[in-house]
């Protein structure tokens, strides 16, 4: 009898990881016939590898803002320390490498550098609670930012030379090639990045974060973000649960960021300021904190918003600030919340529905 | 003296964090929530300010009064409108995420009226400035105006908060929201005026940033909005003294460390300081320990 029902649990949460796993291919299918066919307009393509960066940026977040239940505003600062990391490697290794293997290699990297500065970055700051903590997270992130914009590194015959001053300070031989050029980034970084291997990204993030959720340490965790005095009165350890989880944040930040650098031709780092956290951040929340699906569709969503808006030319960020304040207002205001359910219990099939729609 | 030179610009733009700080110390302490657009409103008084000069051609005195009359109505709008009906959802986050939506809203609108080129803008302090020391130390009429109006600012606060009917309402609701309401206080109505307190603050902190670094852009209050909260958490949020203190830290740390260490590093070293402070002492230098309960 019981062990049914744990197969019946068991079962759907296998379902529901499935169903997930299928939006994502219905929609790298759909996408690709509206290519092929002619459908999509140039601009919208060139979204589709920023949509999977997004995309991986906001489902490794909700790891760590709906799973953790801690705000974190710094994550675009482990995505800069994998796009640059990553870019670094890719430039060094340049063709001695096949295009594959080191494409492989530029992925681990910027996981294995970010998800070490998560760890790096977590311990001291994962004291720290609320508001508190997203500060830190906040300033953490802008330091990241602030470091790599004076940071010069060139290499020649003799090896690496760094440099925190300037371009002439690296004393490089004629030969030696400059890498990472302070506030001007790094560029001649190839273009490995794609869609296909975008959704491939995508599709491994979701493994790798749905099955820690629904894993032993997942639960511990999640029990720790309820209610963290019972859980460590059980003999959880709660600070290294949370540190796992923001150190696997991390480092799937790192690859959003990996394939963000490996998309374009000049890296810098205007893109990875508060701004891209708050923006990844926007994504957990508008779709649902804890609900790795809903950032999905919040994240492709808002990231085509501006293109598709793109008619009302210089009216579109303002039309965005007004959907984002109505859709939240709607999704979160408890008027707005009763006046919804009232609407949908006079629809016919609509009191289902609204009964229905619990988060687990 | 290039020291003392750089001490004082310190302090002169530590007084402006300390001034966007306190307000958002108040509106913190009391709504508890982090009102991302409060950087937004000094940018507004700066525009307001701006247009009241060039085009109405005012006074300046009282251009800042209709400033601070429209960021105090615009504030009271935004916390009524946008933040009210979330009050209640219960996750704290939602209010946070809708602040930032009027963030980018506030941003736009200043765009599409006044594009996103930097307006010059016009110092409305006329005093002459002092120098001291034969002349080794100068400091501008703005500077004295900006530490002054800081000083002012804050023992009025001070008063207001500990002395008035309204302001021991504000530190009852800050304490205990139910509590207060069921003493009689009307809670709407005291969130409402911390946040027409905050936004006129931000009014004038907006002018006095712009008189001394005098360029508009509708971008101008983002950073010190984000910088003054900085200043409000490592003085301890909720406490005004501390927001005032930490914000002239802020202000002298930024400045020194740019001349001294690298101008691109100085943010870094602001925020590596505050880092440091949290860790040593999480709830900030004047904040209360709350103790956890089970």
């Amino acid at each position: 009898m019981n062990t049914d029902i744990v197969k019946k649990i068991k079962n759907r949460r296998l379902r529901s990881k499935l169903i997930t796993y299928l939006i994502v291919i219905v929609f790298y299918v759909v996408v690709q016939i509206l290519i092929n066919t002619g459908n999509l307009s140039s601009l919208l393509t060139g979204l589709l590898v920023p949509i999977c960066v997004y995309v991986i940026a906001a489902v490794s977040l909700n790891l760590v803002v709906g799973i953790s239940g801690e705000l974190s505003l710094g994550h675009a600062g482990f995505m800069c320390v994998g796009a640059y990391t990553s870019a670094f490697l890719s430039n060094v290794v340049g063709s001695a490498l096949p295009e594959t293997l080191r494409f492989i290699l530029a992925i681990l990297t910027g996981a294995v550098f970010a998800g070490l500065f998560g760890l790096l970055i977590g311990i001291p700051v994962l004291r720290l609670k609320g508001d508190y903590l997203a500060i830190v997270t906040l300033a953490f992130g802008e330091i990241i930012k602030n470091l790599m914009n004076v940071v010069y590194v060139g290499i020649d015959s003799k090896g690496l030379h760094v440099s925190t001053t300037s371009a002439m300070d690296l004393h490089l031989e004629p030969t030696g090639k400059q890498i990472i050029k302070g506030a001007l980034g790094i560029s001649g970084t190839p273009k490995n990045s794609n869609f296909t291997i975008g959704v491939i990204l995508i599709l491994l993030t979701l493994f790798i974060v749905q099955n820690l959720i629904d894993s032993r340490s997942g639960r511990a965790v999640m029990a720790a973000r309820d209610n963290r005095i019972a859980a460590e009165s059980i003999g959880i350890p709660v600070t290294k649960f949370k540190l796992l989880a923001f150190a696997v944040s991390a480092a799937l930040a790192g690859v959003a960021g990996v394939l963000y650098s490996h998309n374009l031709a000049t890296l810098n780092t205007k893109k990875f300021d508060y701004n891209t956290s708050i923006l990844v951040l926007v994504f957990v929340v508008l779709g649902g904190i804890g609900n790795i699906r809903g950032s999905m569709i919040a994240a492709v969503i808002l990231t085509a918003l501006p293109e598709m808006l793109r008619f009302l030319s210089n009216y579109r960020m303002l039309i965005y600030a007004i959907v984002l304040i109505v859709m939240m207002l709607f999704n979160w205001a408890p008027a707005a919340r009763e006046w919804r359910e009232r609407v949908l219990s006079r629809l016919p099939f609509g009191r289902r529905k609204a009964v229905g729609k619990e988060e687990v | 003296m290039s020291f003392l030179t750089y001490l004082k610009d310190g302090i002169s733009l530590g007084s402006v964090y300390a001034i966007i700080a306190l307000g958002y110390t108040m509106v913190y302490g009391i709504a508890k929530m982090l009102n991302f657009a409060h950087g937004d409103v000094i940018m507004v008084g700066a525009y307001v300010v701006l247009m009241m000069i060039t085009r109405a051609g005012l006074h300046p005195l009282l251009a800042v009064l209709i400033a601070m009359a429209a960021c105090t109505v615009l504030g009271m709008t935004i916390e009524m409108v946008a933040y009210r009906p979330l009050r209640k959802a219960g996750s704290p986050l939602a209010v946070l995420i809708t602040a930032i939506g009027v963030s980018y809203l506030l941003q736009n609108i200043a765009l599409l009226m006044f594009g996103a080129d930097g307006k010059t803008f016009i110092n409305v302090v006329s005093l002459p400035s002092l120098s001291l020391f034969d002349g080794g130390l100068v400091i501008s009429g703005t500077t004295i105006v900006t530490i002054l109006a800081n000083i002012i600012i804050m023992i009025c606060l001070t008063l207001f908060v500990k002395k008035t009917k309204q302001g021991r309402a504000m530190q009852a609701v800050s304490e205990d929201r139910d509590a207060a309401q069921l003493m009689g206080i009307n809670v709407n109505g005291t969130i409402s005026l911390t946040f027409a307190i905050g936004s006129a603050l931000a009014a004038i902190a907006g002018v006095l940033l712009c008189s001394a670094y005098p360029v508009v852009t509708p971008y101008t209050g983002a950073m010190p909005g984000i910088k003054a909260f900085v200043a409000a958490v490592f003085g301890g949020i909720g406490s005004i003294p501390g927001a005032m203190l930490g914000g002239i830290l802020l202000g002298v740390i930024e400045i020194l460390g740019r001349a001294y260490i690298s101008s691109q590093v100085a943010d870094a070293i602001v925020f590596g300081v505050l880092i440091i402070v949290l860790l040593v002492k999480p709830s900030g230098l004047f904040g209360k320990n709350v103790q956890e309960k089970v």
